[in-house]
């Protein structure tokens, strides 16, 4: 059955041959079902060498098969083949599996859209690059694979491009990214430069041995951390991720959260020995670069209003645990957590898109509220998402976290004590989520801060007219000099106006400032109410709606999952930790075990949960209970992502930008211009030669032409031919 | 490359026939009737898809069986008491670029149409493909400068009639900047091949095996002349900063002349450093190679920068063009055989991706009867085949993995990291930049909504699918399954390294690799492996004793 390990990837990039090649016939939905069928048929081969693999003994999981000599060159000797062990194959497990859930998902989701072929063939294409990422032998596969969800980053991001921001989203994401391929690249050169081969088993062996400088080693680590932080968006090369939600939702899930943001977890891991052959300070460099971003993007996420960027920013976060388990050895809980992470963050995304999906596009949680009456089976799914991210046992998220949080405290308390605040925000940003969404008052009927500012002055501006027609009417009864009933009744009516237009102005005085979330009661609108525009009415008749039973399934099952996901590793005994001992023949002894006893486990389990219930608790104190002002937490600085976006924005824009056209200008008048005053030059002093100098070079040409045909002629005629 | 053998099992002479076979189509459609716009076209077309076929026809009858050897040697002694001689032939080095001359001509062909004096047109064409095939087949100097500088002449007069508003400057700058060049060049062969008989009191000969075997010159002169060549090269590339009649004269000339230009005469420099420069003057690249390796990395950041600021999205193809060489620069003057593999198949990729850019941007100019970026936009809702054609090939120029762009990039980059890393890793961030300028591009040109005119564009039709699906299984095949190529130019780059290699004392692959850091089981240290003396009998092995 390993043998068939090659139909994993094969059978996605069918589906997107197909679906490319397949002609007009393949619409929806045969498209959708196409390529769910691909995936779920990929999962099935990746299962089956799932058993494969299980069968062998635990020291015989290292498998490689070569489909064909891909760059030989010299002494490079690449190959197109790939690694089957413990590692890639779970991997698989979950990028198939989930995969073909958010595949299924999309069929709904995408039901109507223009490009609905388009986006089933690039989700595909995803799905292909993905896997070949994860079960390429060498260090170029991975890259390849690496590239290419890239590239299907980028056709996804902007894939509904005609807007002009996802277009833009696209093309940042690309190229941020690409900085941290820059550093891959120089990685696989010295990689090769060192080893003369860039085959994993080589490369792994080899330093496993221990026969590798450490200088060596720190570099080539460093080099691929600084691509792993560009793919798994971790600080300071994050920013695209927030503006990568610009895709449709499945794409979110599917590459922004659950596989493709993962790919740098999976590498770090993959050359975990060239990690522990590196200097100290390498390992200690990525953890804290994980700490430091999930804390980082924990608080940004605390103050997002639209739903999928705080799980966009969850999902840096979250990612950050990764890296910090990375950090301190902890490879298994750090495969662990991804995967635990894959089902919840999948099934948050899924579950965020059938919210947006119902509220007809509406991604604003201000507009959300009360949704658990209209979609019952997402805000069940979703609220079980929640208690998994927020560290509530015996949810999938609790285990994974709990142990990358253990072996945090195993390396530095300090650590584990950015963790642990991080884990407070986590639980504190997920509540506020699910009240604003699912709990509390319906908003969405709620007329708009927008919508009541422009009744307000539409309001205003109808009654200035009323007043300025009553003190027409006045002057031209008063020129009429007619009878006085008339312009008394006249001058009645333009006092009634002033009056109205004076109790309208001081209510407008007063009015209440547009906040937030109007989460006790509807905005007031008093005077205006008949003003507001029809849109209002018009939301009020149509109700949010659950999505139909194609969205909701893979919902159900993703969160049965997420519910228990943890049994794959449970610390209680050697014999529960099994996917520690699968992982193993990967590790190469790598993975750090805990010098703490059973006791302080105990005590950082139950604080890590107290945690977990104090930001539940105070997020339920400020959004549903309203004992604390909600605004507090919602600090300017926080929604706007600590400015750092805006301020790298600002200066590519400006002086990047001038920069580029300083030098593109250099070209024009400087290089350019010495080769036209060369030219003029020539033409100026050349006076004796003036006269084939009159412009035409066609002189030139039929006299190089001439002569070169006079030179034939001379060379035939004294030829031996 | 010393042994000359024929290959046997040639039916015909077909070197000859693949530069005589367009000189004689040209000189049919110049007696042709010039008011048959579709006779002549039909008879260029024929003319260039025999060449192509005959081009394609000697890929499948190359003989890797041969190490180095040249192969489909034609010979003739000329004037005999100047020594030069009729000779062609090719070898692994000049096969792809013959290949790719022979391919790219047909389409460049049909693709489109001059609009006026076809009779002209088509002839300087033919005319054209005759000269750079005997470029790259000629291994007598004579012979190679002749067609060196015939090649000029079509091209001044496609650019200067043909081409678009400023195309006169630009016909001219082209001319004028790459005559001045070759010059140098011309004197340079003289010189060589005097002071050469000088030295071996023997008679005076053109030969390239012959001059480069004996390297008879003292290396102070050999540098000289190297650099009286080199700057001939350099102008043809163009390597920065001699690259401004580029820009110029790929925006104005029209869009055949444009895929021509990029696709095959840019490779007439990059070949001429590999095939000339370094097997002529191994010493003097090697000591000259630092220059050439900063010069080529300026080009591709700057060419980069350049592109990214351009308005005109024909010129911005010009400039990243400027880049893509940059890279071709860099590998060849790695000196090592993934350096310079990588270089060749960089030089046939770009004819590929950037030809293929340059008919892409000719099609959209038809249709919008503008190249200005701000005046296009949205094009891909109302052409979505075309916009997918272009993301496939914007995406092999940017150098993706899978793609064709991507090996060539990629082993230049190991080569120059192997030889001299830091020039490599500042060259791998122009990778960033690259990604850059080309998806800004098409974001402007194709995403956002379409507006006026640009919202009715048609998408592509058949005759354009036509012309670039041969170019777009290029791009797939050569980017996954490269080995077929590399395979064949292997032992020739081979044996050009190990030649380096033998001339320059103490020079060797780069010798702190494989085991220099490893502390055990490094015992291959030293990287100049089968190499033995340069004469290339058996060079097949190299490389593949180290596993």
């Amino acid at each position: 059955m390993l043998d068939a390990v090659w139909l994993v990837p094969a059978l996605p990039l069918a589906g997107f041959l197909v679906l490319t090649f397949g002609g007009r016939r393949l619409r929806e939905p045969i498209a959708g079902w196409l390529a769910t069928g691909c995936m779920a048929s990929s999962f099935v081969a990746t299962l089956g060498v799932f058993l494969a693999l299980v069968g062998r003994p635990s020291d015989d999981r290292r498998w490689v098969t070569t489909l064909f000599e891909w760059v030989p060159a010299g002494d490079l000797r690449v190959d197109a083949g790939f690694l089957v062990d413990p590692l890639s194959v779970t991997m698989c497990l979950f990028i198939t599996g989930v995969g073909a859930l958010i595949h299924l998902y999309s069929i709904g989701y995408m039901h109507g859209d223009d490009g609905y072929r388009r986006f089933f063939a690039y989700l595909n294409l995803f799905a292909f690059s993905m896997l070949v990422l994860v079960l390429g032998d060498n260090l170029l596969l991975t890259f390849l694979g690496w590239e290419g969800v890239g590239a299907c980053s980028y056709l996804l991001i902007s894939f509904w491009f005609t807007d002009e921001a996802n277009a833009t989203a696209g093309k940042k994401a690309f190229v941020t990214n690409r900085i941290g391929d820059w550093g891959f690249m120089v990685a696989i050169f010295l990689t090769f430069f060192t080893f003369g081969s860039i085959a994993y088993v080589d490369v792994l062996d080899t330093t496993a041995a221990g026969t590798v400088a450490t200088s060596t080693a720190t570099v080539i680590a460093v080099m691929l951390f600084v691509g792993a932080i560009g793919k798994s968006a971790q600080f300071p090369l994050y920013l695209w991720l927030p503006d990568a939600m610009a895709g449709p939702t499945p794409v979110s899930a599917l590459i922004h959260a659950a596989t493709m943001v993962t790919s740098g977890i999976y590498l770090l891991t993959r050359v975990n020995p060239i990690i522990a052959d590196a200097a100290d300070w390498v390992p200690t460099l990525i953890a804290w670069t994980g700490a430091g971003t999930a804390l980082f993007a924990a608080t940004i996420a605390v103050a997002q209003r639209d739903i999928k960027k705080v799980l966009a920013y969850s999902t840096i976060s979250q990612l950050g645990y990764m890296f910090l388990a990375v950090g301190c050895g902890a490879y298994v809980a750090a495969v662990f957590h991804m995967v635990t992470h894959a089902f919840f963050k999948a099934l948050l995304f899924l579950g965020s898109g059938s919210v947006i999906h119902g509220m007809n596009g509406d991604q604003d949680m201000a507009h959300y509220g009360g949704l658990r009456r209209f979609m019952p089976v997402t805000a069940g799914t979703f609220v079980v998402g929640w208690l998994a991210i927020a560290g509530v046992p015996p949810f999938a998220g609790f285990w994974s976290k709990d142990e990358i949080l253990a072996f945090a405290w195993n390396e530095s308390p300090l650590l584990w004590a950015v963790g642990l605040v991080t884990a407070v925000l986590t639980a504190f940003y997920m509540t506020r989520q699910v009240v604003l969404t699912f709990f509390g008052r319906g908003r969405f009927a709620d007329p708009r801060p927008a919508e009541v500012e422009a009744a307000w002055e539409a309001r205003l501006a109808e009654v200035d007219a009323t007043v300025e027609a009553a003190k027409q009417t006045v002057a031209a009864e008063t020129d009429n000099g007619q009878p006085a009933e008339g312009l008394e009744a006249a001058e009645q009516a333009l006092a009634a106006a002033r009056a109205e237009q004076a109790t309208l102005r001081a209510a407008a005085d007063v009015r209440p400032e547009p906040s937030g979330f109007a989460l006790e009661a509807a905005p007031d609108v008093g005077p205006v109410a008949d003003a507001l525009p029809d849109e209002v009415a018009v939301r009020a008749e149509h109700h949010p709606h659950e999505s139909p039973r194609s969205m909701t399934l893979p919902l159900v099952v993703l969160a049965a999952l997420s519910v228990v996901g943890g049994l794959v590793q449970l610390p209680f005994s050697s014999t529960t930790k099994r996917l520690e001992h699968w992982l193993e023949p990967t590790l190469f002894h790598n993975e750090v075990h805990l010098t703490i006893g059973a006791g302080t486990l105990w005590i950082l389990a139950v604080v890590a949960v107290l945690g977990g219930v104090v930001g539940i608790g105070v997020a339920v104190a400020a959004y549903a209970a309203r004992r604390v002002d909600h605004r507090l937490f919602e600090q300017p600085v926080l929604a706007d992502a600590w400015r750092l976006d805006r301020a790298v924005s600002r200066f590519m824009g400006g002086p990047g930008r001038a920069g580029f056209e300083a030098v593109a200008r250099f070209d024009e008048a400087v290089v350019d211009g010495a080769v036209d005053g060369v030219a003029t030059l020539v033409r100026k002093e050349a006076g004796l030669l003036r006269r084939f100098h009159n412009g035409l070079v066609r002189t030139y040409a039929v006299g190089i032409g001439v002569g070169a045909v006079g030179l034939v002629a001379w060379f035939l005629s004294r030829s031996s031919f | 490359m010393s042994v000359l053998a024929t290959a046997s099992g040639v039916p015909f002479a077909v070197l000859p026939a693949l530069v005589f076979t367009p000189a004689v189509g040209a000189l049919i459609v110049a007696i042709l009737p010039r008011r048959r716009p579709e006779l002549l076209k039909l008879v260029a077309v024929a003319t260039s898809a025999v060449v192509g076929a005959m081009a394609v026809w000697l890929l499948t009858a190359f003989d890797t069986g041969h190490g180095a050897d040249l192969q489909f040697v034609s010979r003739r002694d000329w004037i005999p008491d100047l020594g030069i001689q009729w000779l062609l032939a090719v070898d692994g080095i000049s096969l792809f670029l013959v290949v790719l001359t022979g391919v790219l001509f047909p389409i460049a062909l049909l693709a489109v149409d001059p609009g006026h004096d076809d009779r002209a047109y088509y002839a300087w064409l033919l005319l054209l493909e005759a000269g750079v095939m005997g470029v790259f087949m000629a291994l007598d100097l004579v012979i190679f400068f002749l067609c060196f500088e015939v090649v000029l002449v079509p091209m001044y007069f496609l650019i200067g009639r043909w081409g678009h508003g400023n195309r006169a400057y630009a016909a001219t700058k082209f001319f004028l900047y790459t005559m001045a060049g070759s010059a140098f060049m011309l004197v340079g062969i003289l010189a060589l091949a005097f002071l050469h008989a000088d030295a071996t009191g023997g008679d005076l000969t053109f030969d390239l095996v012959a001059l480069a075997e004996a390297q008879s010159l003292e290396t102070t002169t050999a540098r000289w002349v190297f650099l009286s060549f080199a700057l001939a090269f350099a102008v043809k590339v163009p390597i920065f900063p001699l690259h401004t009649w580029l820009p110029d004269a790929h925006t104005e000339a029209p869009t055949a002349g444009s895929v021509i230009l990029a696709g095959v005469l840019l490779k007439l420099g990059t070949y001429g450093f590999l095939r000339f420069g370094l097997y002529l003057f191994p010493e003097a690249s090697h000591y000259f190679a630092p220059v050439f390796l900063t010069l080529g990395v300026v080009g591709i950041v700057y060419g980069a920068v350049v592109a990214t600021m351009q308005r005109d999205l024909k010129r911005l193809v010009a400039y990243s063009s400027v880049a893509h060489l940059g890279f071709i620069v860099l590998g060849t003057f790695s000196l090592n055989t993934e350096g310079l593999e990588g270089s060749l198949l960089q030089m046939v990729n770009h004819g590929v991706s950037t030809g293929a850019l340059f008919l892409l941007v000719g099609m959209i100019y038809e249709r919008c009867h503008t190249r200005q970026i701000d005046k296009l936009g949205g094009l891909q809702k109302p052409a979505p085949i075309l916009a997918a054609v272009f993301t496939v090939v914007m995406l092999s120029s940017i150098g993706l993995p899978g793609l064709n762009g991507f090996v060539g990039e990629f082993l230049i980059l190991v080569g120059a990291f192997n030889a001299h890393r830091w020039w490599a890793v500042a060259a791998a961030g122009g990778v960033i930049l690259a990604a850059l300028y080309l998806l800004w591009a098409y974001q402007r040109v194709f995403h956002g909504p379409a507006e006026g005119d640009n919202a009715s564009v048609s998408d592509l039709r058949l005759r354009e699918g036509l012309v670039l699906a041969p170019l777009l299984v290029l791009i797939v095949g050569m980017g996954v399954y490269p080995k077929p190529v590399i395979e064949r130019m292997e032992p020739a780059v081979d044996a050009l390294v190990a030649h380096v290699e033998a001339h320059v004392e103490g020079f060797t692959e780069p010798t702190s690799r494989f085991g220099a850091d490893v502390e055990a089981g490094g015992d291959h240290v030293g990287g100049s492996d089968g190499h033995s003396d340069g004469h290339g009998e058996d060079h097949g092995d190299a490389g593949e004793d180290d596993h």
